[in-house]
């Protein structure tokens, strides 16, 4: 794995030409779809005749590729925009260029970001960077192991249920969630309007802050955009952490149990207090997210209709048009939760469903919040498991979905999360720790992580 | 045969003046331009777009809002409403379903019998405009420069029972958001649209007969004769004891009948949820206030000052038909009194076009011109066959009614010596002797003739009561 520092101060080219090599000696991840190899280079050569300047001058990255960019297409890993050459960048993308960052490649995903194992990617899956036969999780399973497997320093990755704390949790990296409007959405495929959000993945809290820091800030293209508020915060000692009880059930792998425990430990040491907590509401989360996020999806992914741009399927009527292209376009999952969304929309069900999840979702914001009256940070696993094997969920869609339990309460509350890496299994699995803030906390998340980083 | 009554409501659709479309920067204005040369990648609907609010457009609807006299939410949400067409890029229509911005509300339309008619305004939602399909044998061709336009469409309660009624009403809210300025009102353009729901029930009944919705009517007159044609076609219908079914029906101007288009049994479920995307609007009392502070006068203010005025309803109408001529004869009315202003105000019924879709007949709205004019044909400087005349020269120029009325030589001659003269020179021509020789056997008529034929003379100048006091002295 590499840091930012060992890019800053040197030729941006050869740092360009350096990541671009690494990301050719490991074809087999599959981490990569597309290298932006011309464009790169041209970036590279601004940053080092001073015409671009900035905090990342010269440090390479790979964008998920469900941002836009310029340089390669930007196909979500989905059938119906494998040939979609964006004409405009993302906000996020816009800003790390303007402090010099420049984008090598584009990582694989879920199509559209939906899976947690990046198996749901038309270009093939992508291999976890410790262990080839097992899932790099996702959807941002790209961007964590080119992260990973030092091919960059820092990568970018969206997080609508767990999309990049739980693919960080699985090869060993961090990854940030931030609060809900941190980092502009505009110029990022949707999925879920209510729960999307840009982050990073990063080798040291450090260089996640630094990346955040980056991105974030208010963007008169999303409304939902807030102003900027990353600042670097200060851990005051002794903080009051709570270890989420319904988090550590027996449920959860013995060995993922075992390096969160041993990370609190190192938190105790560091002198602050760990008491188990409870959010009885918790065990619903699963059900709110799986009614609210595919309702969003089903609207988000309308326009995918092969009129406009994309893959149109040769078709003799309208309707023919409509059904043949987005068939041929989306992916079994992405069908899947378009079913569901648009069932829970429908007259007749959609106050018993979309508005009743909605509901509870305000009152499992209500439990956090409360909590958070007495703790200033929330902990417990990442994912109930380390990364599993390629295809042992794939037959099974509940499965796959239940290993978001512990992800997306913080995307339904739109607080922040970051997955910070613990201890591995005795197996050599990477494991991370999920830390939980108060909206707006961010950077008190990377603080504390930052304060016990390399303790063990 | 049962008696029938019908009742009607009516859903408008307004397109709002904004210089930017309701969430895109894209110009609003596609007047005389180009396909798709006025869109922007939200309204495109590329990947990762997102829709950033017009405020303007809040501002509108507020407006528009208090010309209805409705209440104006002090929050107010937009929801998405799906379905599959090329005229919308998105695949969801931006709406307010759940939370418009226009609440509750009413006009007041006034009839031709000089009554009028009171019709309560359910709400009023903003939502963006489709783009437009041009159809042709074997292809469709999309054109999405009215994609995102800001609409708002209001929905009556059903209180109208009479084409004529349906017609007031529509005339009426038209004149009431061209006034307000938060549309251009350009019928010919779709800048204002009508759907009429109309249902028939036995007189008396106290249950509402089925509806159907005539759709996408853009005159006040297509209104008025659609509602006709659904009362006959719906009365018929009953009378033949079949049924009516609730469903929605197109329009055809040149033939005057509606026809069905889609039955409710096929209507689309358009899964209506909330637009994450958008925040919550909030609009205080304060800002409302404010943005009424500023409306501009509406219809209702103008009839009532001219109420003493003694104008006849049509009279009114032509004036009220275009915002300019109201404002103006209200100036002259205040500056030179109600004389004045009635005496202008003929003018312009007989001068310019009673019709709302028709573009505006004068350029020229400075008052002191058409004052002037009025106090040369008190002052019998003018006839009032040469006021019309110069009247309509100062319509559209920039000179004074003095400067057009000595370049057309119409400036009546009043000076006494001048006119005796003329008069002398009729009264002696041979062909005026029998009309004499009349005169002097008792019959007065024929003194217009004799009046006449000085006016002739004088090339119309000759002050004509002059004129007839000095032949009467004659003879």
């Amino acid at each position: 794995m590499t840091t930012i520092d060992e890019y800053l101060g040197t030729s941006a080219v050869a740092n360009v030409k350096r990541a671009i090599q690494a990301a050719k000696d490991k074809p087999e991840y599959n981490a990569l779809l597309a290298l932006c190899e011309e464009r790169a280079l041209e970036q590279a050569s601004k940053v080092d005749s001073g015409e671009i300047k900035g905090r990342l001058a010269g440090v390479p990255f790979v964008a998920k590729d469900n941002f836009l960019t310029f340089g390669a297409p930007t196909t979500a890993a989905s059938h119906i925009l494998k040939d979609f050459n964006a004409p405009l960048q993302a906000t996020a993308i816009e800003k790390l260029e303007a402090e010099g960052a420049i984008c090598i490649g584009k990582a694989n995903l879920d199509a559209f970001a939906h899976g947690g194992s990046t198996e749901n990617s038309v270009f093939g899956p992508t291999l976890n960077a410790v262990d080839k036969d097992r899932v790099a999780g996702g959807s941002s399973g790209g961007s964590a192991v080119a992260t990973a497997l030092g091919i960059v320093p820092f990568a970018t990755g969206t997080d609508t249920g767990g999309s990049i704390r739980q693919p960080a949790s699985f090869n060993g990296v961090y990854g940030v969630k931030p609060t809900y409007g941190t980092v502009s959405r505009f110029g990022v495929v949707a999925m879920a309007s209510s729960t999307d959000t840009i982050g990073c993945f990063a080798t040291s809290a450090s260089d996640a802050q630094l990346v955040m820091d980056v991105m974030a800030g208010r963007d008169a293209r999303d409304m939902t955009s807030l102003p900027d508020f990353f600042e670097i915060a200060d851990v005051k000692s002794g903080q009051k952490i709570g270890i989420i009880k319904e988090f550590m059930t027996d449920d959860v792998d013995a060995g993922v149990k075992q390096s969160v425990i041993q990370y609190v430990d190192r938190l105790k040491s560091a002198g602050h207090t760990v008491e188990e907590v409870s959010l009885p509401i918790l065990k619903y989360a699963l059900a709110m997210y799986y009614v609210i996020v595919p309702a969003e999806i089903s609207s988000n992914l309308a326009r995918y209709d092969g009129v406009r741009y994309g893959k149109r399927a040769d078709a003799g009527t309208l309707s023919d048009l409509y059904g043949k292209s987005r068939n041929d376009g989306f992916v079994s999952e992405n069908k899947r939760r378009i079913m569901i969304g648009s069932y829970v929309l429908s007259s007749g069900y959609f106050d018993a469903y979309y508005m009743q999840a909605q509901k509870a979702r305000t009152l499992l914001i209500n439990a956090f919040n409360e909590l958070f009256n007495t703790y200033d940070v929330l902990l417990g696993p990442v994912s109930p498991t380390p990364a599993f094997k390629l295809g042992e969920n794939t037959s099974d869609p509940i499965k796959m979905y239940l290993a978001d339990m512990m992800t997306v309460a913080p995307s339904l509350t739109g607080m922040p999360a970051i997955s910070v890496p613990a201890r591995a299994t005795d197996e050599g699995l990477p494991v991370g720790v999920q830390l939980i803030g108060q909206r707006r906390h961010d950077a008190q998340l990377l603080a504390l992580a930052k304060s016990v980083e390399g303790a063990a | 045969m049962a008696e029938y009554e019908m009742t009607i409501g009516i859903e408008s659709h307004v397109q709002l003046a904004t210089v930017t479309k309701l969430f895109s920067p894209a110009d609003n204005d596609a007047r005389n331009k180009g396909p798709n040369s006025v869109v922007d990648p939200i309204d495109f609907g590329l990947p990762g777009m997102l829709p950033v609010l017009n405020m303007r457009a809040i501002e509108l609807a507020a407006i528009a809002g208090r010309a209805m006299n409705a209440k104006i939410a002090s929050i107010s949400r937009f929801d998405r409403k799906h379905y599959f067409y090329p005229d919308l890029p998105s695949g969801y229509q931006i709406t307010q379903m759940y939370h418009p911005t226009i609440l509750a509300g009413a006009v007041d339309a006034p009839l031709d019998d000089g009554g009028s008619v009171h019709v309560r305004i359910h709400h009023a939602h903003l939502e963006t405009d489709a783009g437009k399909l041009t159809h042709y044998s074997d292809y469709s061709l999309v054109d999405l420069n009215r994609a995102g336009t800001p609409l708002i469409e209001i929905v009556t309660e059903p209180d109208m029972h009479s084409p004529q009624e349906a017609k007031a009403f529509a005339a009426e809210l038209h004149k009431l958001m061209v006034y307000a300025g938060v549309t251009y009102g350009d019928l010919y353009h779709g800048n204002m649209r009508f759907d009429v729901n109309v249902s028939v029930a036995p007189v008396g009944s106290t249950e509402l007969g089925t509806r159907a919705e005539v759709k996408n009517l853009n005159s006040f007159r297509s209104v008025e004769r659609a509602a006709e044609y659904e009362f006959k076609r719906q009365v018929a219908l009953l009378e033949k004891g079949e049924r009516i079914v609730q469903e929605t029906r197109g329009w055809d101007d040149s033939t005057g009948r509606t026809s069905s288009q889609r039955s409710k049994e096929d209507a689309q479920d358009y899964r209506y949820m909330p637009d994450a995307d958008i925040p919550p609007i909030v609009l205080s009392e304060d800002e409302v206030e404010k943005l009424q502070a500023n409306m501009p006068l509406l219809p209702p203010y103008y009839r009532e000052k001219w109420a003493g005025l003694g104008l006849d309803k049509s009279v009114v109408d032509s004036i009220l038909a275009h915002q300019s001529y109201a404002v103006l004869i209200a100036s002259i009315q205040d500056n030179a009194g109600d004389d004045v202003a009635k005496r202008v105000a003929h003018w312009f019924a007989s001068g310019v076009s009673t019709d709302e879709e028709t573009a505006e007949v004068a350029s020229n709205f400075v008052p002191e011109g058409y004052v002037e004019l009025a106090q040369m044909v008190e002052a019998n400087e003018l006839s009032s066959t040469a006021a019309k005349e110069v009247f309509n020269e100062l319509l559209t120029g920039d000179k004074t009614p003095r400067e057009i009325a000595e370049a057309k030589n119409l400036l009546q001659v009043s000076d006494e010596g001048a006119i005796a003269s003329i008069v002398d020179e009729v009264l002696a021509d041979p062909a005026s002797a029998k009309a004499v020789a009349d005169f002097a056997a008792g019959n007065e008529k024929v003194i217009g003739f004799l009046v006449g034929q000085i006016m002739k003379k004088s090339q119309g100048k000759a002050n004509p009561a002059l004129a007839q006091k000095l032949i009467r002295e004659r003879l």
